[in-house]
């Protein structure tokens, strides 16, 4: 890849990372107060769903996911399997599609 | 009057080629005082061995020559006591890894270098021999990060104890990104552009991991993980403005 490609793509691993430290902390904080206070499933769908700050949320959170995770893994796959190049590249980028896409299936289960 | 014996030191020297058929062979040699590791080399092929081949130059720590793999870890052998790195009476002495083995403790260094060069390692002068001196302020921040990044001695210390280089061979590696890094910040160089697309590519600076090995084993105790690091920033700025 070229040296602008490299660089867009170690830019986004940081930033994505960074939103990433955010979200889950918010997120396990938020179980482990949903979890403490005795809220059911239920009641916890009942919170989420048509609440548009969850939406967001949790969209932000799986974006920064889909951008973040198939970067990681074509570093990986590249030093443990020698697996590079143009193909390799295009593996992960579908990867990362289908994460966004399950991800957003996920939120819109709890948010709709 | 009787002389005491020496004390005696155990050393298993790697011999042979990287093709398979290396081992490790053992020399019993007496301990001296303040005695090197290079030392111990020179004694076993002067007085054991005169077929063992090994590199050395200067011995003051200036060529960066003679680096080896002692007990499992690059140093420069010139500088280093037997006292500091001998594990009770024993010495394991081997050529330095990822590097191509060309016989017992002599690796080929042309990859070290041929990254160098590939990092674009050369000065781009951007000036003639009729215009006056450049002037460069010691305290201007660029010209402290080359001070703290200039004085590599080319051991290849660094190239062989970093992971990502055993992991992903075409890596430029620390000593040529940390070269690099210098020449960035030299405000009399004309080819920045070209050397920022160099060692931003493939195998170039994003793929270090930031482990910092080379700059816990380089014996000049340079950061070529900070260079490196500055490098990426470098990088990123370029991209977001454009330039890159």
């Amino acid at each position: 890849m070229s040296a602008r490609g490299e660089t867009r793509l170690w830019l986004a691993q940081r930033a994505s990372a960074a939103v990433l430290a955010l979200c889950v902390l918010v997120h396990l904080a938020t179980m482990i107060v949903a979890v403490n206070g005795g809220l059911t499933a239920a009641d916890i769908l009942g919170r989420t769903r048509g609440n548009p700050a969850w939406a967001a949320f949790y969209a932000v959170f799986v974006a920064a996911v889909a951008i973040h995770a198939p970067i990681g893994l074509r570093t990986i796959a590249s030093e443990w399997l020698q697996w590079r190049g143009r193909g390799a590249d295009a593996c992960w980028l579908v990867v990362g599609v289908a994460l966004f896409v399950i991800g957003l299936r996920a939120v819109a289960a709890v948010v709709l | 009057m009787v002389m005491p014996e020496p004390e005696m030191l155990e050393v298993d020297v790697w011999r042979g080629g990287c093709d398979g058929s290396g081992r490790f062979q053992t020399y019993t040699v007496p301990r001296q005082d303040a005695q090197t590791v290079l030392d111990v080399v020179t004694w076993i092929q002067r007085k054991l061995d005169p077929t063992l081949a090994y590199r050395f130059s200067c011995r003051v720590g200036m060529c960066g020559s003679c680096a080896m793999t002692v007990n499992g870890r690059a140093r420069w052998t010139c500088r280093t006591h037997v006292a500091k790195v001998a594990s009770g009476k024993r010495l394991q002495i081997a050529p330095l890894a990822n590097l191509t083995v060309v016989r017992d403790l002599v690796v080929d260094m042309r990859e070290f270098f041929d990254k160098w060069a590939k990092a674009g390692g050369q000065f781009t002068p951007t000036a003639s021999r009729r215009d006056d001196f450049a002037r460069v302020a010691p305290e201007s921040p660029a010209r402290r990060e080359v001070d703290a990044a200039i004085e590599c001695i080319g051991c290849g210390i660094c190239y062989a104890s970093c992971d990502v280089v055993a992991w992903n061979p075409a890596y430029l590696g620390p000593a040529a990104l940390n070269r690099a890094w210098t020449l960035q910040n030299d405000v009399r160089d004309g080819g920045r552009v070209e050397r920022l697309a160099a060692v931003a590519g493939d195998a170039g600076c994003h793929a270090c991991h930031t482990q910092a090995a080379c700059t816990e084993r380089c014996p000049k105790q340079l950061s070529p993980t900070a260079s490196i690091a500055g490098l990426k920033r470098m990088a990123a700025r370029a991209v977001l403005k454009g330039e890159l």
